[in-house]
């Protein structure tokens, strides 16, 4: 075939660009092969492929949605965790002219990847899909406001993911860390497909995340029972709320600063390069101004899952409700005013650093009454040390130093000295991993009965537990240390001898911590063996307060039969109180929206569209971008959109679940 | 376990007093005085912390199901005086640490000149300071020292009590130029200068490197700091002027390559245009000044002409490469007189006569528009900035 042909038709795809003399990633390549045929086969023996693709793939319930959500995040989890391995092995081993195990082409994806990966295709999908589960049960919504969107939004994050992953195996991922800072990711200094990759990965994820911001803000708004006034929403919906907030606000920075960089290397304009009049500063702000708020969208949810969790196994009213909602309010507005923070070191005069560095601290107050809040709902409380609530008391310990290291680090003096030190990395891994990552899992001991009917196994849920508590501290105290002795961040090979032993400590740490991530696995298989003597037919477990717990675990399609009055802000420990009784008959028709492919069909196109973009196989970007817009006008067009439930199957479901709770006594 | 936590901190202690907390134990008095800064707020936010991590545990303790005798309030939710307890105390730490941030930020402003040699020691008229520019390459550090008109690569020396004015720049990606021991670290940028001003005041060697990944060899780009006294730092000046070598833009063009793990090399003598020249892109012959091209667009612009003043790259600057769907690799070509600009105003428009200019769009842009009063338009009309630039002439 002469050269312009493939050219044409493969772009820069070729032989060459398949990592075959990368042994580790062939290797990887095989173990991923094997496993991911064995997974395809075992559903097409079991013959699952219709059942997979009629009740989850092209399914806008909320709830499944949401559980999808999970279920990709736990797989990107053992991907990026790999990552963090890979990077503590080669960083404990480099040392005494050893060039360790990786060389930088690799290790420099590697760093990169892990941070792409646990922000955006980790802990963005596990906060997603916790909102998306439980928002519209906590407010007594039968769905989101746009069922199919969420469905769209879910395929395009995973559209994003697939497109991260496919750079492990054809092409390179970017090698610029994790916010790709020109003029290193522009078309100059990367002119390979890496940044590429990174571009069109967060950009069709991103999709994905605002149009979802949009769908639950909608919901929160529009779609609460009758008396949940907004001071009545129970607090994980209220900083769901300002979540999605934040998304909306900031996440078209993040696509409109990577459209420009997109630009920079496609058509050759000039906004952040050296030359011709670009400022890379320019990306630095926009970017970060986008990233500040993104932490607090990823932190704020939790926080809301620690309200719940902390009032609900003390067995009394939270603390406080109407500061904790203030003090969330404050903290969304605060986060836009604080993203300078991230480049103190940048040159700015000595008044714009007072102001960001102030700023930074005054998030601290609201997030301090945030805790107190917590800390008086235990008081005189008569707490269950459930899974949930010991992965509450390990964040409250864990969380208020990594706030304190992060207080210091609004220093502008002492952040000159620690600005991207190791200090640095253990800071924000302490209040990631000490409050997102606790958080998710508090949530999700908390909410698996809800889900799916039956409790999490609590011996392996405690392995788990101590694994990670434990492992974080060996991980990341390290860390502290060698921040205090001038190591900096993304580092491969080291010359000073003495820095060796905590990175053995710390990679001793990563250990534990894979045996946590292990045990979290062997849980949820463990529990799926035992799930009948786990089994909760009542619907509320851990006697709970709000209303997702009045109805039955796992939900019925339709989540209420009857929409729930609500009279006070924990609604359902409130008519508990006021004895309330289940209606047992006078059910109606309701109306559901019906499945659809569109979601993944579009999804698919767009990976399409940016894998060709990627490579430069034009022909393949134009065809796949006719088809996306081709299909979503196709999509407007398709009125069978909604369908009833009959009221019979409707008393059918009650009486079913009445039996149960009869049984129960 | 709360004993075999006190035992756990034996070998902790004995970690740490095997290791070098630099950041913690500066030799440089601005180092010293971030430390100070960075222990004061730590202990101020400990007031919070500690009693928050002590009530955690004995709450969680105190009111666990198991304890009966505990007072259990299922419904007590509300309480005015804590509530402005819970703001109020961290606010008060905040305004505290607030303070000393404004303070302290603006007294340790890299950009401010120092006004101690150490405590007790004010900088006077006798302290000279030692200026030294600072280039971070493609990965590795050159050090010029223009008082001295001597460089260095991946080398720094400086006599101890000495005020250091560093000038910083950065070639060609984004790189932190820090020396723990000596002072806050400040970025090192393409385009863009940077200031640290410091002092050592402590004889020794010292490490220094880059703080921002800037790609594969970024874990080489590390070089010595020594601080030496006045006769020693003398001597390494002299040796420094007996190197074979010397920097000028040809032989700094070829140092600019990528490399990584570079070994120290030693320049006798400097190009003395030459920081000025990798400040403004300018190195390359031929090419605009960023300063040149900035004192233009102040005056108004070239116009259209001047969107038309791109070269090709007839050489390969490190890799530089066009966008796919964009120009080739080009630069901004130096114009020193107006008779030059018109020269290359009209070169383009030989390389392209159909498409240039088709109509005069300068008044579209807003430049070169006739002022109220003035006659009607001169024969430049279709490149009147460079009216501003021959009147300046």
């Amino acid at each position: 075939m002469p050269d312009t042909l493939t050219k044409f038709i493969f772009g820069r795809l070729s032989w060459d660009s398949l990592p075959l003399h990368e042994p580790i990633v062939v290797a990887t390549f095989i173990a991923v092969a094997l496993g991911g045929i064995a997974l395809l086969g075992a559903i097409t023996y079991f013959k699952l492929w219709t059942y997979l693709w009629r009740e989850w793939f092209t399914s806008v319930d909320h709830k499944k949605i949401g559980i999808m959500y999970m279920v990709l995040g736990l797989v990107m989890l053992l991907r990026g965790f790999s990552d963090a391995i890979m990077m503590r092995l080669q960083q404990a081993i480099a040392f005494n002219g050893s060039e360790g195990y990786l060389n930088s082409h690799h290790y420099d994806q590697i760093f990169t990847a892990h941070g792409v990966i646990m922000i955006f295709f980790v802990a963005m999908p596990f906060v997603t899909g916790l909102m998306n589960f439980v928002v519209p049960l906590q407010i007594g919504a039968r769905d989101v406001s746009f069922p199919f969107l969420n469905n769209f939004s879910f395929w395009m994050t995973v559209g994003g993911a697939v497109l991260v992953m496919a750079s492990l195996f054809v092409g390179e991922f970017a090698r610029t860390g994790w916010l790709a800072y020109p003029p290193l990711s522009g078309i100059g200094y990367s002119p390979d497909v890496g940044v590429d990759y990174y571009i069109w990965a967060l950009q069709v994820a991103g999709v994905g995340t605002t149009l979802s911001g949009i769908n639950l803000i909608c919901t929160i708004i529009k779609m609460r029972a009758p008396g949940m006034t907004m001071m009545r929403m129970p607090v994980f919906t209220w900083t769901s709320l300002c979540t999605n907030v934040l998304i909306v606000a900031s996440f078209p920075v993040l696509t409109a600063v990577l459209a420009m960089l997109s630009l920079d290397r496609y058509v050759g304009t000039n906004f952040f390069t050296n030359d011709f009049g670009g400022n890379p500063m320019m990306y630095v702000n926009l970017i970060w101004i986008w990233g500040h708020p993104e932490v607090y969208i990823l932190i704020l949810p939790l926080f809301g899952v620690f309200s719940e969790v902390t009032s609900t196994f003390s067995g009394k009213r939270l603390f406080g409700y109407t500061s904790m909602v203030y003090a969330t309010v404050v903290i969304t507005i605060l986060s836009y005013l604080v993203w300078l923070h991230h480049f103190f070191t940048m040159g700015s005069g000595a008044s714009v650093n007072s102001f960001f560095g102030i700023t930074t601290m005054i998030i601290s107050i609201p997030t301090g009454a945030k805790i107190f809040n917590w800390l008086f709902t235990m008081y005189r409380g008569r707490i269950r040390f459930e899974l949930p609530m010991m992965w509450t008391v390990a964040f409250m310990l864990t969380f208020t130093v990594g706030g304190m290291t992060g207080v210091l680090l609004a220093v502008p003096p002492a952040d000159f000295v620690l600005h991207n030190s190791l200090f640095l990395i253990a800071h924000f891994h302490n209040v990631i991993i000490g409050g997102v990552l606790f958080g998710l899992f508090a949530g999700i001991a908390y909410w698996w009965p809800k889900a799916f009917g039956f409790k999490l196994d609590p011996f392996w849920g405690k392995v788990s537990f101590w694994c990670w508590v434990v492992g974080f501290w060996f991980a990341f105290m390290p860390l502290y240390i060698l921040g205090l002795m001038g190591v900096t961040r993304r580092m491969r090979v080291f010359d000073d001898p003495s820095l060796q032993i905590w990175f053995v400590i710390a990679a001793f740490g990563a250990v534990l911590i894979a045996a946590g991530i292990a045990a979290f696995l062997v849980q949820i298989f463990v529990s799926i063996r035992r799930r009948e003597a786990l089994t909760d037919p009542t619907g509320d477990p851990w006697d709970g307060r709000t209303l997702e717990w009045s109805t039955s675990s796992p939900p019925p399609a339709y989540n209420f039969a009857f929409t729930p009055v609500v009279r006070d802000n924990d609604a359902w420990w409130d008519m508990k109180k006021a004895g309330y009784v289940r209606p047992l008959s006078g059910f109606k028709p309701i109306h559901m929206p019906s499945n659809t492919g569109t979601g993944i069909i579009l999804a698919g196109f767009s990976v399409t569209l940016g894998f060709a973009m990627i490579w430069y196989i034009w022909w393949l970007a134009a065809l796949s971008f006719v088809c996306l817009i081709a299909t979503a006008i196709g999509h407007t067009f398709n009125y069978v959109r909604d369908f009833h439930i009959p009221a019979g199957e409707v008393t059918r479901t009650e009486e079913a679940r009445t039996s149960l709770l009869a049984a129960q006594g | 376990m709360k004993r075999f936590g006190a035992l756990l901190l034996f070998p902790l202690a004995g970690l740490l007093s095997g290791c070098d907390l630099v950041v913690l134990a500066p030799a440089g008095d601005v180092a010293a005085q971030q430390r100070d800064l960075l222990v004061v707020s730590t202990l101020l936010m400990l007031i919070i912390i500690v009693p928050v991590m002590a009530l955690t545990v004995f709450f969680a303790w105190r009111y666990r199901q198991s304890n009966a005798a505990a007072t259990y309030a299922p419904d007590w939710d509300h309480s005015t005086k804590l509530e402005l307890v819970i703001w109020a105390a961290p606010l008060l730490i905040i305004i505290c640490l607030g303070a000393l941030t404004w303070l302290g930020t603006h007294l340790l402003d890299p950009y401010r000149r120092i006004d101690r040699i150490e405590p007790g020691q004010p900088v006077t008229q006798n302290h000279k300071p030692l200026r030294v520019e600072v280039v971070a390459l493609d990965w590795k550090w050159l050090f010029i020292y223009p008082d001295y008109g001597i460089a260095s690569v991946n080398e720094l020396a400086a006599p101890v009590n000495q005020p250091i004015d560093f000038r910083i720049t950065s070639s060609a990606v984004m790189n932190s130029f820090y020396i723990p021991a000596l002072a806050g670290q400040i970025y090192a940028m393409p385009g863009m200068e940077t200031k640290l001003h410091a002092v050592i005041n402590q004889a020794g060697t010292y490490s220094g490197f880059s703080a921002n990944y800037s790609g594969a060899g970024f874990s080489g780009m590390r070089f010595a700091f020594h601080g030496m006294s006045d006769d020693a730092f003398g001597q390494w000046v002299a040796q420094t002027r007996t190197a074979s070598a010397k920097l000028d833009r040809d032989s700094y063009l070829d140092l600019e390559k990528p490399s990584e793990n570079e070994p120290v090399r030693h320049y006798a003598s400097v190009d003395p245009d030459l920081y000025g020249a990798i400040l403004n892109l300018c190195v390359e012959r031929g090419k605009m000044c960023m300063s040149e091209m900035m004192s233009i667009d102040a005056k108004g612009g070239l116009g259209l002409a001047g969107v038309r003043n791109t070269l090709p790259l007839q050489y390969d600057k490190v890799a530089r490469r066009g966008a796919i769907f964009g120009n080739d690799p080009s630069y901004v070509a130096s114009i020193c007189t107006a008779e030059e600009a018109a020269a290359v105003s009209r070169a383009s428009r030989e390389d392209w006569p159909t498409y240039w200019p088709a109509k005069n769009l300068s008044p579209l842009r807003g430049a070169g528009l006739l002022r109220p009063g003035t006659e009607s338009r001169s024969a430049e009309a279709d490149t009147p900035s460079f009216g501003l630039l021959r009147r300046e002439l």
